[in-house]
């Protein structure tokens, strides 16, 4: 066995000195960022391990997903040109909330028999569904572009700006799984009243529709109360429409995310310490 | 030392560490609070908590804890089942956080306890070492480093390039151990005798165990076995019912135990 380690400092830990646990989870994360890359490549490894078509098929989900909404909703929605490019754009940003705060909620349940055995920063399987579903809504961008050239729409220099909306949609994702699986831990059928949560909401937000259907009279508030139709909004503008969003939209949108992300990791984390409490 | 002088230990909170402690409990207290029936939805929560009939029974797994295991001392649990010695380990392994007291730790803790935590059946004995390692708070880098040395003792071979699920109960058990003690550990948490692996590999474990006692590990023993804790521990510690009986030289302890 080899003894020559490099030399490292001792890890002093004394719970007095331990402030604020939104903090230390934080520092802890970082410590542990390799551990998050591993249980993102894991995810990935093992749901593509066994399958002939591996990574291919994150691509080709929202692709079929789109040729059937296009096939039942294109002879309703006419008046949108270019429809499966419209609902695709939606459809990759509302797959990547509702799968991540979902596997946010799975992932969190899973990893508290681990947070009994071992210690480890607790926001770190919510972090890590987060991530599987960037490397996912990147892979599945492949698509988006080539049905955008195949339907004739051009490419616009306004794609360039999708790390934009991209980087909210994270931010208010993390906070949205955050805040459920603070609850999902303790109440299993929380992840079954969210999956019902999720039918509702994506019926009420502009993504197999186009926000025009709905009467003007009532438009304003329908939309304006509900988060996910700025971040579907924002993302979709560039690809579909080619043009950048509104100052007002990313300006909602931006506080949008940041809040529910500054809360759900204030809410997650004055809850963590009592995780391995629960028998 | 004994019981009777715990108090002593009850210092000030801003009080001094000495250099030499490496694991430190100043009053420490884990309670357990949980609903008197299980209440397992959040249905039955709801309902329950409008109707105001969601009823709490207290229950102390620690209570009052005082102890200071120092620098490279092997220091031994002992007490019945129930008496509150693994939450002990939970709590110095941070686990479990203390509702109240204090915890210090001087050097990086070492459980090994799970072993191949986290081990996935899909993907290889190597991948397998990198997400174990990863979960034990290592850098990839450290353990691409180690690999070599973790797989030469694990005795796995080629079979390191195999999914997990092929292997038999004793090798992913070899796998977990050689991850978990790859590195000299600042402290090490044992819960029970080690039996990992045929005799032969047993025996290499003892000689690692021993390789790390000579240089200077600190060890928190929890055993059940006195011949165990007289044979490995300079100092015991007697739980009954979350709190200290007896602590001192492990013989004596031992002798307190078996008193009562």
């Amino acid at each position: 066995m080899k003894t020559e380690t490099a030399p490292r400092r001792p890890q002093v830990y004394d719970s007095l000195k331990r402030g604020p646990v939104a903090v230390e989870e934080l520092r802890g994360l970082i410590k542990y960022r390799d551990l998050i890359y591993q249980l993102v490549r894991r995810d990935l490894v093992s749901r593509y391990k066994r399958s002939a078509l591996g990574i291919v098929w994150t691509m080709l989900n929202p692709l079929g997903m789109m040729v059937v909404l296009s096939v039942v909703f294109s002879q309703l929605f006419r008046t949108v040109e270019g429809y499966p490019a419209y609902v695709l754009s939606g459809l990759l940003a509302w797959n990547f909330f509702s799968q991540t705060t979902s596997a946010a909620m799975t992932q969190m349940v899973w990893g508290s028999t681990l947070l009994h055995r071992i210690y480890l920063p607790r926001t770190t399987f919510v972090v890590s569904a987060i991530g599987t579903g960037l490397v996912n809504l990147v892979l599945a961008l492949v698509p988006l572009l080539l049905v955008v050239i195949v339907i004739g729409l051009p490419l616009r220099w306004t794609l360039t700006f999708l790390p934009v909306p991209i980087l909210l949609l994270t931010a208010f994702s993390l906070g949205v799984g955050l805040l459920f699986s603070a609850w999902a831990i303790y109440f299993p059928d929380v992840a079954e009243m969210y999956q019902l949560l999720l039918v509702a909401w994506l019926y009420m937000t502009p993504v197999i529709y186009p926000a025009e259907t709905i009467p003007e009279a009532y438009r304003y508030w329908f939309f304006h109360l509900n988060p996910m139709y700025y971040m579907v909004e924002i993302f979709r503008k560039p690809i579909f429409s080619g043009v950048l969003p509104s100052f007002a939209q990313l300006g909602a949108a931006a506080s949008i995310a940041f809040i529910t992300l500054a809360l759900g990791w204030i809410v997650f984390s004055s809850r963590a310490d009592e995780f391995t409490y629960r028998v | 030392m004994n019981s009777r002088i715990a108090s002593e230990l009850r210092l000030p909170s801003s009080a001094l560490i000495s250099a030499d402690a490496m694991i430190r409990l100043e009053d420490v207290a884990v309670r357990y609070r949980a609903p008197e029936e299980r209440l397992g939805t959040f249905k039955e929560y709801a309902i329950r908590r409008l109707q105001r009939r969601v009823r709490y029974a207290d229950f102390f797994a620690l209570d009052g804890i005082n102890l200071e295991v120092r620098r490279g001392e092997i220091f031994g649990i002992i007490g019945r089942n129930g008496a509150g010695k693994s939450t002990l380990l939970k709590v110095v392994s941070r686990v479990l956080v203390p509702r109240r007291g204090r915890l210090y730790l001087g050097g990086e803790v070492s459980p090994l306890l799970e072993l191949g935590a986290g081990f996935h059946p899909e993907l290889t004995g190597r991948e397998n070492v990198m997400l174990n390692g990863t979960l034990l708070g290592r850098t990839r880098r450290e353990l691409e480093a180690r690999m070599d040395s973790i797989v030469d003792f694990a005795e796995l071979g080629n079979f390191i390039e195999a999914p997990l699920r092929t292997y038999s109960s004793g090798m992913a058990a070899r796998l977990g151990f050689a991850v978990a003690t790859a590195w000299q550990p600042d402290i090490l948490l044992v819960d029970e005798v080690l039996a990992v692996g045929d005799e032969a590999f047993q025996h290499k474990c003892q000689v690692r165990m021993q390789t790390f006692r000579d240089a200077g590990t600190t060890a928190l023993i929890v055993t059940h076995d006195m011949v165990t804790a007289a044979a490995l521990c300079a100092r015991a510690a007697w739980l009954e019912r979350g709190k200290i009986c007896s602590i001192g030289p492990t013989a004596r302890v031992i002798e307190d135990y078996r008193a009562a």
